[in-house]
């Protein structure tokens, strides 16, 4: 996505220079998933090597879960980065929804399904009030949602401790809704052999549309000029404050989906967990391509940077390493991939 | 250029002096080389048995660096070492994270596992997965009241509301009236756990108080501020070892006159036991869950046996004052205890 110019047939050479057909090689190296796509090979042949365990099947389903726990909000959280914004509440949103889920339906006693919408309602209302406070104060949305990050953690702890009781919610494992809930998010099914968690097929079909909205849609225009330069995006008639809003709406419905995950899965949730998963999201938008100033960056990147999280964190584990040093490999792959991607970009412009 | 070689020469003039410092400055006790010779005594040997090499391993909620755990870890190793067994550990305080390793622990057909059930609604499918392809779980420290019910062989542990009554029932030995139970991790149930077991038995008031437990001077802080609000407080108990020197100090900058007595143990608890500025501490003997664990899979294994009869075992409270704190001081020092 350097170059904005859609490829174009160009039947005279003579003509506008943008519309100079690229070399497929060229425009290979152009894609900003490209040093990732090469760190996860790297990394699926380190591990496929020293670990033993890791190329069995049931391990495969095991790291592709552990992927898509990370990437279904990584792919928001990228596509918030692309618009040049952060999104540092995006960790304990996660946990904010299932709490919110769970208690609705507990406390109320209604069919789980009542809660799952209520919980919905309110993770993408609390993505609106990111974006509109980000949008009308014109600070930076580090402090936005830094803020919103601290007063959702209090108010997952205070909340679920004064209606609840402990820390914990109370289990809805029998009450109404809850199969087919559980069905939606948390189901697991078997493909050949290999046990899949739904959250796979939850976040492979969330790339698919996040990438369908980037490139083929005017939205996706909107996303790439806003994180490019929001003032000449604004001066051509770019909604940037929709946008933006829009961006943060992303993120709570992903969010809400990555709560109610958890909690179908586990039937309580835990009030003080989440913190510091919104770093993680941002790494896997990272390591995938996304530039941290905005305006460049892909869906896709960001489920490899995700899928490179799932198979370090896992090959550790199949590896028989010492898991003290798990963080330490994150931040070298995370270096290591930012610094090939500024490299296989900058060669790219070059020759262009 | 003058500005330069002047810069050049300060850091040199530095470096030089902390050079001669560390040269002349030798210390004749304590430090690293004091800590080698104790070390000497930790997880080794040889294999007892002829048994092949199985591998166990265990997956608890620990956070990152967390002394406690490095306790628990040597003592499985010395028992991993006597049984012939590959002992690997993974951790995590995310409960979805934990269920994750444990899930890679499967993928891998290890021969046991060991896991602490202190989210238990989020082990349960990942216990019941491991039983079901034939691993034997045992678990540990924290989930005595789900252990059994999960499939698993035996639990070794505390049973942290025993644990507060425990201290309750000593705080009325020692007649205190006002105590304050200090939590540092919030959302922690078996802490809640605690502290409710110390009220129940406890004959005089009792306050909670949470303070953020990874930033030690904001727990003084608070501890300090809680103290100089309210100086009829004569107790404070605090849940972890580390947090018992914080409270310490505080009682002190305070000006107060309370006694700091403390769950689990460690080399500094046990000095301060020694030294009288600690009241007691209650201990779980977490070496013990460890060791026991890897050697129960081992006898499981080997001859089928199982300990507890359906109960779990407990390795504490185990009440400690002055007079055991100096012979436990020893242990303490070299991770045991």
């Amino acid at each position: 996505m350097t170059t904005t110019v859609p490829p174009v047939r160009s039947e005279d050479p003579s003509a506008d220079e943008r519309l100079l057909r690229v070399s497929p090689l060229r425009r290979l190296l152009g894609r900003p998933e490209l040093g990732s796509v090469v760190g996860a090979l790297a990394v699926f042949l380190f591990f496929a090597l020293v670990a033993d365990g890791f190329l069995r099947a049931s391990s495969f389903g095991t790291v592709l879960y552990a992927a898509s726990t990370i990437g279904i909000m990584a792919v928001p959280v990228a596509l918030l980065m692309i618009g040049g914004e952060f999104d540092l509440s995006a960790g304990v949103l996660v946990t904010s929804s299932a709490l919110i889920s769970s208690m609705f339906s507990f406390q109320l006693t209604t069919n789980v399904w009542v809660g799952v919408l209520v919980s919905l309602l309110v993770t993408v209302a609390i993505g609106v009030f990111n974006g509109f406070m980000l949008t009308r104060t014109k600070l930076p949305s580090f402090i936005i949602t830094l803020g919103t990050f601290l007063m959702l953690t209090g108010l997952n702890l205070g909340l679920t401790k004064l209606i609840s009781g402990t820390v914990s919610t109370k289990t809805i494992a029998d009450m109404e809704g809850f199969g087919s809930a559980r069905a939606l998010f948390a189901s697991q099914l078997t493909l050949g052999g290999v046990e899949l968690k739904v959250t796979v097929l939850w976040w492979f079909g969330l790339v698919a549309l996040a990438t369908w909205i980037l490139l083929r849609t005017r939205a996706g225009n909107w996303v790439f000029a806003v994180g490019g330069g929001p003032e000449a995006a604004r001066a051509v008639g770019v909604p940037v404050r929709a946008t933006k809003t829009g961006l943060y709406m992303g993120v709570g419905f992903c969010a809400w989906v990555s709560g109610q995950h958890l909690l179908f899965s586990f039937d309580v949730v835990q009030s003080g967990e989440g913190v510091g998963n919104e770093l993680i999201y941002i790494i896997a938008a990272v390591i995938g391509g996304c530039l941290i100033t905005g305006g460049y960056g892909s869906a896709i990147g960001a489920a490899v940077g995700a899928f490179i999280f799932g198979m370090t964190s896992k090959g550790i584990v199949y590896a028989e390493w010492n898991p003290d040093w798990f963080k330490f490999f994150l931040g070298a792959m995370l270096l290591l991939a930012t610094l090939l991607n500024a490299w296989v970009r900058k060669r790219a412009e070059a020759t262009a | 250029m003058a500005r330069v070689r002047t810069g050049a020469r300060a850091v040199g003039a530095v470096l030089a002096a902390a050079l001669a410092l560390s040269l002349a400055g030798c210390s004749s006790t304590g430090g690293k080389r004091a800590e080698d010779a104790r070390k000497a005594a930790s997880a080794q040997g040889h294999a007892a048995v002829n048994t092949p090499k199985w591998t166990i391993a265990m997956v608890t909620h620990s956070g990152d660096g967390d002394t406690f755990w490095d306790i628990v870890q040597n003592g499985a190793k010395q028992a991993a070492v006597k049984d012939n067994i590959n002992f690997l550990y993974a951790h995590s305080d995310e409960a979805q994270q934990q269920a994750q390793l444990v899930d890679s622990y499967i993928d891998k057909k290890v021969d046991g596992l060991i896991v602490t059930l202190a989210k238990p609604d989020a082990m349960k499918a990942v216990v019941a997965k491991a039983v079901k392809a034939g691993i034997p779980v045992v678990t540990v420290n924290s989930g005595s009241a789900q252990s059994k019910s999960f499939g698993a062989l035996t639990h070794i542990g505390q049973d942290e509301t025993i644990a507060g009554e425990a201290v309750g029932e000593e705080l009325d030995k020692r007649g205190r009236k006002k105590a304050l139970c200090v939590l540092h991790e919030q959302g922690n149930v078996g802490h809640e756990q605690r502290c409710a077991g110390v009220k129940k038995t406890f004959g005089g008031d009792l306050q909670n108080l949470y303070v953020d437990g990874t930033n030690m001077p904001d727990v003084q802080a608070a501890v300090e501020a809680k103290l100089q609000t309210d100086s009829s407080i004569d107790a404070v108990v605090t849940l972890g070892a580390p947090f018992a020197d914080a409270a310490v100090q505080a009682v002190r900058s305070a000006g107060s006159r309370a006694e700091v007595d403390t769950f689990d143990l460690n080399a500094k608890v046990a000095a301060a036991l020694d030294s009288g500025r600690l009241g007691f501490a209650v201990d779980q003997q977490p070496y013990l869950q460890g060791y026991q664990a890897v050697d129960l899979l081992w006898l499981y294994r080997y001859n089928a046996d199982v300990l507890g009869g359906g109960r779990p075992v407990l390795t504490g409270p185990q009440i400690i004052t002055k007079d055991a704190a100096a012979a436990l001081k020893e242990y303490t020092e070299r991770g045991t205890r």
